[in-house]
């Protein structure tokens, strides 16, 4: 195929109801190894540490034990990672199954982001992938502590005011409330983005 | 990694996201419509593979889980380009793959299809694509297995595919299908797809990709969108 020619997207598919010995493999403590798991920041990299987790919960509000979640984020200084898995030790990755914890949640280990630009309030992308979904959602998760930098964010203004609700950002102060936001999300307000 | 620029998701190439057909999409499908945004750093960026360098057994399944023998099945060779829209090759993005083994069961414990597991195969795969995006995978081919969708439902053969790409925006998770497959004009999760793209997730047999005497070669290239190249540091200013 010459560079020139224009190609057509390849169609996603669902990641189904296996993938963890696959994507996941330590996680689920099958063999074989891991691109990246639920540290996105190790104890070296400076920065206010948070932890964020949350379940993702389907229609009928049923906790999904068989979502992967995955994050990408900037560092405290705004920037992202050029690895994911640099000298830094932050790689702005991280990667969990629901299926490894008793209440299906999921949990990363990380710092919390600066601002991306001047617009853009502190925030971390989350992708979204189970089985029962064709193509994987988007969406991001802000922070409750920056009610005026939020107030900005030209993302988070074009979330439908219907959807207010689920708007709410993460509440730092409370870390296990801190992504179980994002189901909501998921059914009500999920980007496209990158869609 | 960054990307120059990501088109929108194609939606007349992706399937949708609420399929009746495909049963769990109906609690699993978002209920409002997506919200479409600018496109900055934060879509554009991604993660590059910085973990330990990966070897031939990461990308050659019929080696990467023996334990006393080899696995049985048929042999195959599974190989492509990475491209982006323009047709641009994507080198230095990580490809994984996942399978059932060739009597169509996966080791993952939650499977409970009733064939047997072997004991020389796992199934899971990993490689990175060389400066002309090219990856390849050494495998046995999958076998079909049930499913409870609907009465006698039963997947295709399949090996499942997960992409980096340059970009978060880039990111996609896909399944390989093969040519001639009666199972395809079946399966929901196939058939989800709009009817001009599917073709584009059966891979071609070819005589060039087979090796002598060792195994089948099949070709499955991958199309991630947008664009790659150098991302402007200051998107948002303007």
């Amino acid at each position: 195929m010459s560079p020139s020619q224009e190609s057509s997207q390849t169609p996603s598919q669902t990641i189904g109801p296996f993938f963890a010995y696959g994507l996941t493999a330590r996680q689920y403590a099958y063999p074989g190894a891991q691109v990246t798991d639920a540290i996105v920041a190790d104890e070296t990299v400076p920065g206010p540490r948070i932890r964020i987790e949350g379940r993702v919960l389907d229609g009928a509000g049923i906790a999904v034990p068989d979502a992967l979640v995955e994050i990408w984020q900037a560092g405290p200084d705004g920037r992202y990672a050029a690895d994911a898995r640099g000298n830094s030790g932050f790689s702005g990755f991280g990667r969990q199954g629901t299926g490894t914890d008793p209440e299906c949640r999921f949990s990363f280990v990380t710092v919390k982001p600066g601002s991306v630009g001047a617009e853009h309030a502190p925030h971390v992308n989350v992708i979204v992938f189970m089985r029962g979904l064709l193509s994987h959602l988007y969406t991001r998760l802000y922070f409750d502590d920056e009610a005026s930098a939020n107030a900005r964010d030209p993302i988070l203004a074009l979330v439908p005011c219907s959807r207010a609700g689920n708007r709410s950002p993460a509440r730092p102060s409370i870390a296990s409330t801190s992504a179980s936001r994002v189901p909501r999300r998921r059914c009500s307000s999920m980007s496209e983005h990158a869609g | 990694m960054s990307a120059r620029s990501a088109a929108d998701r194609d939606w007349d190439s992706h399937p949708p996201l609420l399929w009746p057909d495909y049963k769990s999409t109906a609690l699993r499908a978002p209920q409002q419509p997506l919200v479409k945004i600018a496109r900055g750093l934060s879509e554009l960026t991604g993660p590059a593979y910085g973990g330990p360098p990966l070897t031939e057994l990461d990308r050659d399944l019929t080696r990467n889980g023996r334990r006393n023998g080899e696995p049985l099945g048929e042999r195959i060779i599974v190989t492509g380009r990475v491209l982006d829209e323009t047709g641009a090759p994507v080198p230095n993005t990580l490809v994984e793959i996942w399978q059932a083994n060739a009597a169509g069961r996966y080791v993952h414990v939650a499977d409970q299809h009733d064939a047997p597991l072997d004991p020389n195969f796992v199934g899971a795969g990993r490689c990175l694509t060389d400066a002309d995006g090219v990856y390849r995978f050494l495998t046995v081919k999958p076998g079909a297995y049930s499913w409870r969708n609907h009465p006698n439902a039963w997947r295709p053969n399949h090996i499942h595919f997960s992409l980096l790409g340059p970009a978060i925006a880039s990111r996609l998770v896909t399944q390989m299908y093969f040519p001639g497959d009666p199972l395809l004009a079946f399966d929901p999760i196939f058939l989800g797809v709009p009817v001009a793209a599917r073709e584009r997730l059966i891979a071609r047999f070819s005589l060039e990709a087979t090796q002598p005497e060792y195994a089948l070669g099949f070709l499955f290239d991958i199309v991630l969108r947008g664009a790659q190249g150098t991302l402007m540091e200051t998107p948002f200013e303007s």
